[in-house]
């Protein structure tokens, strides 16, 4: 058997906070072969990325590594002073973080910050650095590396980019990769691409990657061997098929039922859909005018520029059904979302709700009938609020409550269907965390009685298991109301488990839609059979 | 995760006094002396101009009381009438320490109405402006832009010689006060509406004020119950940091002499009186209101300061 290229012992990180010590990671030992990648996942604050910062010596003060050993190949790098550990890091230990926007300076070329990695580490002169970074560039997968390596980093798409991050991780021929949320910010075709990329540049150079991600379905593609981590601790370290297949502790075997798979058929709402529609959609098109101004145009000759973000969208929604909307970033889901509920004026086209249009006018009766739920609990409460008049605000701008009594029974009685205790109707939102927040936002939604409601990726901000609790409430909801909804999603596993029907859309036009079996099993669009053949899902593994 | 079934309270609330002092803001002052000091400074000189007339050992400002037998009293003497003057007293006999009590009274006064009359008119502009965007925007900061490009007192100058020309003179004497937190106030606005302005850009975008656009609340509604109380921490920074300006944006322009009348000094009107006998020997005339106005600036400035590091995430 060969030697670990890392081997980390009973590595602890504590930061000293005002409050008490806080323990980030706690006694985490595991090591990594030459070729191996091994997947790091947890939910948030499970100290996964804290782990990857202890390795190459960046943990943000006051944190420090309060006990443990890390070895490089055999040779301890935990106590090197600052110096000798940003030598290493780059020759021995390559770096790809989640932002490839931010993880490049923008004032450089790419071949200039290749180059100069690339010569601070290997004793090369300027023309054989820039050989090389064209290489490395081809590597990664960019085409016509030689025409692309003086281009800035805003010239390259976020897959480009994270590309050269890569190639830029591998530019000194690194023994050891830590990929932090490599994928996270993308979507999923160009996280295929991605991941393969990656997973390439390890075999064929033999360098071991430490993945760090939440995503299983990314650690299920890409890794062998996986550590599942729980508050700073290791909760169970083995095979990917071995943890996802036969997961042994009960965090783990949790997190994996929690994980929705675009295989999966079960756990739809109970209630089937009526027959009846209840919206229709008709012909929706929204174009943004990014043109310059007037006078740009008439002195300078600058062109218009119109962007069409949704173009000709004709669906329906049964009442008491799922209809959901999925497409990757760009491809104008939000935009209809905001059309369906009114925030946005359509270029042309209908909303029609129980036959009425909705943009001729929203009057009280349909604003209560219509509702959204946001993506972001963070901003979609105000902070300066407390939960009762958050929840409450519906009910007095409708006028459905007579006092003040009345209304706080009511937020009462909400905040026990969305599982919260009333006790907290007193608080702000920043006391809660964010699946808790998502529900004030869903009992916000609920407080005008509404028919229908449009939920933008309602829980592409949330941990795995949260998101499962968020999306059994809004089931259980649905059964108990009546309720129709319209859910946008970029994941197709979690519109699967939800959704009756499905529109996929792309560039602004609906490639497809149907019944929701119907699109995941016997996809007809080439746009639809990429996006399920992209997807990192954990009952690929075998 | 068991937060299905468990519900989200479990803490006891605490009082609403444990929670001031627990919380990151009271913390850093807690942590900063030099805070300390000047919270105490500001809270002295408040409190003594706010009480001047039972603090003050003499009423400056009754000529009945006055006797110019006791001119020219150095500091900690007794004049030839027997009359102690702790900070001596001027050329009419004014004792210092009185008049730089109830002289603080009306630079405070002027500069905090300046103050909140500038907030008021750059939050209302500012938030208008973020919030409507196009036209009323370009005009309304267009605006602020010509102004900033002049110095402030010259703003004030202008306004206050407007004021003069339409004011009949029998009421400039009673006006006076008014016009100089209008001045003032004019020429302060316009930092505070551009600040305002930019947050309010960024908070109408969030999905806070799409769910009350969603439901119909009326704009102003989310303008004044949504935005406002969201913008409102920066606004506070550089209002601290603008009443220490305006206080001595009065003593400039009290000390040029188109501030208030001799008769109710401010602080500016005392240095300007002092100044004039600083070169025959009198230097406690001057000295004592400069060194107060001096503290005053310094200790609310640097309350300010801390105030802006206290409330930017980022330095925390």
């Amino acid at each position: 058997m060969s030697e670990p290229i890392i081997s980390v012992r009973n590595l602890v990180v504590e930061f000293p906070l005002r409050r008490g010590l806080f323990t980030a990671v706690d006694d985490v030992s595991f090591d990594i072969m030459p070729g191996e990648i091994l997947g790091v996942v947890g939910e948030s604050g499970a100290g996964k990325s804290m782990t990857g910062a202890a390795i190459i010596g960046l943990i943000e003060p006051p944190g420090h590594i309060a006990s443990g050993e890390i070895y490089l190949k055999g040779k301890r790098i935990d106590n090197l002073p600052p110096e000798e550990m940003s030598r290493l890091r780059g020759k021995w230990i390559g770096m790809v973080f989640q932002d490839p926007l931010t993880s490049l300076n923008p004032l450089y070329t790419v071949g200039q910050q290749l180059i100069e990695t690339i010569r601070r580490h290997l004793p090369m002169n300027e023309a054989q650095a820039r050989q090389r970074a064209i290489d490395l560039l081809d590597e990664a997968g960019i085409p016509t590396p030689e025409s692309r390596i003086d281009s800035y980093p805003h010239q390259f798409s976020g897959g480009m980019r994270q590309r050269v991050v890569i190639a830029l991780a591998l530019a000194a021929e690194p023994e050891l990769i830590i990929a932090d949320e490599p994928t996270s910010a993308l979507d999923v075709s160009v996280q295929a691409q991605i991941i393969k990329v990656l997973k390439k540049l390890c075999e064929s150079r033999g360098a071991a990657v430490m993945l760090v991600t939440h995503d299983m379905g990314v650690i299920a593609e890409t890794a062998t061997r996986m550590i599942v981590m729980n508050k700073g601790k290791i909760v169970e370290t083995g095979s990917v098929g071995d943890i996802i297949k036969r997961p042994k502790e009960d965090y783990t075997i949790k997190l994996i039922e929690a994980i929705p798979s675009i295989k999966d058929e079960t756990r739809r709402h109970e209630a089937p859909p009526t027959s009846t529609l209840l919206v229709e959609v008709k012909n929706l098109t929204r174009d943004f005018d990014l043109s310059p101004g007037f006078f740009d145009r008439l002195l300078k000759g600058a062109k218009r520029n119109v962007v069409k973000a949704v173009q000709n969208v004709s669906f329906d929604i049964r009442k008491g059904s799922t209809f959901g909307l999925v497409g990757e970033s760009g491809s104008g889901k939000s935009t209809c979302a905001r059309m369906l509920v009114g925030l946005i004026k359509p270029t042309s086209g209908q909303v029609l709700l129980e036959g009425q249009d909705i943009a001729a006018g929203l009057t009280q009766e349909r604003r209560q009938k219509v509702q959204m739920i946001f993506q972001d609990p963070y901003a979609s409460l105000n902070p300066r609020w407390r939960v009762a008049d958050i929840i409450a605000e519906p009910m007095h701008a409708l006028k459905l409550v007579s006092n003040r009594r009345e209304a706080e029974d009511r937020v009462a009685d909400l905040l026990r269907r969305v599982r919260l205790d009333p006790v907290s109707m007193r608080k702000y939102p920043h006391e809660f965390s964010g699946g808790q927040r998502q529900r004030i936002a869903i009992a916000r939604a609920l407080s005008s009685q509404p028919e229908f409601i449009v939920c933008d990726e309602p829980t592409s901000a949330l941990d795995v298991s949260v998101q499962a609790q968020v999306l059994d409430l809004m089931r259980d909801l649905q059964d108990e109301f009546g309720l129709t909804y319209l859910l946008i999603s970029h994941n197709l596993a979690v519109v699967r488990q939800m959704a009756d029907d499905v529109g996929v859309m792309h560039s602004g036009v609906l490639v497809e839609r149907g019944p929701v079996d119907a699109i995941f099993d016997d996809p007809q669009a080439e746009y639809t059979r990429m996006l399920l053949n992209a997807v990192p899902d954990i009952s690929k593994v075998e | 995760m068991s937060s299905t079934n468990n519900p989200a309270v479990t803490e006891q609330p605490r009082s609403r006094f444990q929670r001031i002092w627990d919380s990151d803001i009271f913390f850093s002052f807690r942590r900063s002396p030099i805070t300390i000091v000047a919270a105490l400074v500001t809270l002295v000189l408040i409190l003594s101009a706010l009480f001047a007339p039972w603090i003050a050992p003499y009423d400056p400002f009754n000529p009945a009381s006055l006797n110019l037998m006791d001119g020219f009293t150095p500091p900690n003497s007794e004049s030839m009438m027997g009359n102690y003057f702790l900070l001596g007293s001027d050329h009419q006999g004014r004792d210092v320490l009185s008049t730089i009590l109830y002289g603080s009274r009306i630079s405070l006064f002027v500069g905090i109405s300046a103050t909140l009359f500038a907030m008021a008119m750059g939050i209302s502009l500012g938030l208008l402006a973020g919030y409507r965007g196009g036209t009323i925007d370009a005009v309304i900061m267009r605006v602020a832009d010509i102004q900033l490009s002049f110095p402030a007192i010259l703003i004030a100058l202008l306004i206050f010689g407007i004021a003069r020309g339409i004011i009949p003179p029998s009421q400039q004497e009673n006006m006076a006060v008014w016009v100089l937190i209008i001045a003032i106030g004019l020429s302060n606005w316009a930092q505070f509406a551009r600040t305002v302005r930019g947050a309010t850009m960024v908070e109408r975008q969030k999905d806070y004020v799409s769910a009350a656009k969603l439901i119909g609340v009326h704009p102003l509604r989310i303008l004044i119950r949504h935005v406002l109380p969201n913008v409102l921490a920066p606004v506070l920074v550089i209002g601290t940091i603008g009443l220490a300006l305006a206080i001595i944006e009065e003593a400039t322009l009290s000390f040029l002499g188109v501030g208030v009348p001799p008769t109710q000094p401010s602080l500016g009107t005392l240095i300007r009186i002092g100044q004039q006998f600083l070169f025959s020997g009198e230097w406690w005339i001057l000295f004592f209101p400069a060194m107060t106005l001096i503290l005053l600036a310094l200790a609310v400035n640097l309350l300010g300061d801390w105030l802006r590091d206290a409330l930017n995430p980022r330095l925390r």
